[in-house]
This record gives structure tokens, sequence and C-alpha cells, in this order.
């Protein structure tokens, strides 16, 4: 199974790195551009995991490493596989 | 009274820490391999400055799954005092010893110069050798140095005064100016809740002999070795 893991910012937390961008977008004339968050994507292949386990398990890596809980917040879904 | 220095992949700042410890401030000085599961019976640890694990997912995420991390942990629970510096603070939040996390500096810049920090507190066993309100001039060098932790959390970190240094002017004035990487009610320094653990940004080890143009650094190792040694062995 594959599965991505999406781990960003909390909204209560500031994004220099997005409002960086948010700028350089708007300097580029793109004013619909209202907002921009910046985050990272983990893709990881799980071996003999079943979606049930998955559920449990994606989220404890998710939480344990992955994102620090303090500052970042994480969302997930299966690529490939059931 | 014995020092340990933990060294990690990526670690930059241990040799110059051992320097100090050792030739400096003459303490016996050990370094401990982060794949160690002995800690050597030192009695003060030392997590020095640099890029543990290239600051791989976030600075210090990893290395706090080290294997002597466990220890230091256990170490700190039963009152050992640890000092990160730096890297070392970092993985100190990760490890969850200290509150709160590092974000990227305000202006996304890698900032390496000398800042000026001010002593919050003189009764802790890292600042005992100083007096409260002492501006200290000490070298900063990091990427990830905002300090960050929610509303709620900052307030009882205050409360309990666990803000050991916050940047400051020359004149020792908490300017947003002079808070150069944005953190946090200008957080520099912050001791754990008991006052065995302090995580500081700026670098000591680098402010130690007058050669390198200021000894304010001095202050923190003169004020372990002065708790330690006084209250001796009794660990």
């Amino acid at each position: 199974m594959k599965v991505r893991i999406l781990v960003s910012f909390k909204d209560s937390v500031l994004d220099p790195q997005g409002q960086t961008v948010k700028n350089a977008l708007h300097t580029l004339g793109y004013g619909a551009v209202r907002d921009v968050r910046q985050g990272k994507v983990f893709e990881l292949e799980l071996e003999g995991t079943t979606k049930k386990e998955a559920e449990a398990l994606v989220p404890e890596i998710a939480r344990r490493v992955l994102a620090n809980p303090i500052i970042e917040k994480f969302d997930w879904e299966i690529l490939k596989g059931r | 009274m014995k020092f340990g220095v933990v060294r990690f992949p990526g670690s930059n700042c241990d040799f110059d820490t051992l320097h100090v410890l050792g030739k400096v401030m003459k303490r016996p000085t050990v370094a401990l391999w982060h794949k160690d599961h002995d800690l050597q019976g030192v009695d003060c640890v030392v997590l020095p400055g640099g890029f543990s694990y290239g600051d791989y997912l976030r600075s210090g995420a990893i290395a706090r799954f080290s294997p002597l991390m466990q220890e230091v942990k256990a170490f700190a629970r039963n009152g050992g005092r640890v000092l990160g510096i730096c890297n070392g603070f970092q993985i100190l939040l990760e490890l969850g010893l200290l509150p709160g996390a590092m974000l990227r500096n305000k202006d996304l810049k890698f900032l390496c110069e000398h800042v000026h920090i001010r002593v919050e507190d003189d009764r802790t066993d890292f600042t005992r050798a100083s007096k409260k309100g002492r501006v200290l001039r000490i070298p900063i060098a990091h990427f990830d140095g905002n300090y960050y932790a929610p509303a709620r959390v900052l307030k009882d970190i205050e409360r309990r005064r666990q803000v050991v240094f916050r940047y400051c002017d020359a004149e020792g004035r908490t300017t947003e100016e002079a808070n150069v990487n944005g953190s946090m009610a200008g957080i520099a320094g912050l001791r754990n809740r008991e006052g065995n653990v302090l995580g500081m940004m700026p670098h000591p080890e680098r402010a130690s002999e007058a050669v390198l143009g200021s000894e304010d650094g001095r202050a923190v190792f003169e004020s372990i070795i002065l708790s330690l040694e006084r209250k001796g062995h009794d660990r």
C-alpha cells in the first residue's frame, strides 16, 4: 500500500516561507492569490498492511515523527492498494 | 566533576565545546557517541551545536531517537544537568525536555553574528556565576531559532520564570530589532520547570576566550561548575 502524508503548519502558526511565496506571486500579478501555506509531502510504501491497520499506523507515524504537533498538522490519503 | 559532550553525525561544535570545557575550564571532559548507551558517569551532558542528521525532517527531529538520547532523557528526569546549545536546544525541544518548538528565523535568513542576551535570572544552575540584568555578547549561528510556543504554554513559561536569556541590545533593552530571529518574548535561552535543563541558541563555547573577542560565554560554564562542585557528587 502506498500512502501520502501532507504536513503543514497549523493555522495559528505564521508561515514566513508561504508569505514570501505569496508576495512573489503578487509581484508576478497573481492578485487572486489570497494566501499561501507551504508544507512537506511524504510518500510511504507499507508492506502487508491492511487499510484498517494503516488507519492506526499512519497517524501514529505522522504524530510521532513526521510532524511536530506543537506547530504542525497533517492530512493523509491512500494512493495505491487497499 | 565530569562533562560529557554528545556527538551526532553532523555535530560541528563538538570540538569547540570539548576544548572549552577541557582546556579553558580545565574540567575532565569526554566525548559521548550518540549510538552508545553509557553516559560514562558524567555530571553534566552538553548537546553541542551543528546539524545533527543534516537537519533532515526538522532540526533535531532525528537526533532525539539516538540510543544515547534515551539515557540523556532518563538522566535529565533524575535531575542531571543538561545543556543544549543551538542544535542541542532544538534537540531538547524535539525530545520534549523543554516546551515549545523552533520555527525558521523571521527573515528566512541563516543568522551568523554576535548578539546580546540579557540574564533574566541569576539563581539558575546555568547563570549563578552571572548577575541578573547583565548583558552577554555571544554569537549565534542558526536558521531555525525563532522560538515558538502556544499562548497557554508561553504564559506558563513566563509565570514559572523559565526564560533564562532574552535577546536585547547592547544596553540590555529587549527591542524588536534586537530580537533578530523573531522569537516569542525574545527567548534566547529557556530552562525546564525543575531547572536542571537549559537550552540556548547563542554559542557560549564560541565566546569563552579573549582571543575570540568575548569571554561572556564562560559565565554559563562557570555557573554549571559552581552548581555541581558546591553540591558535590551527591547524586
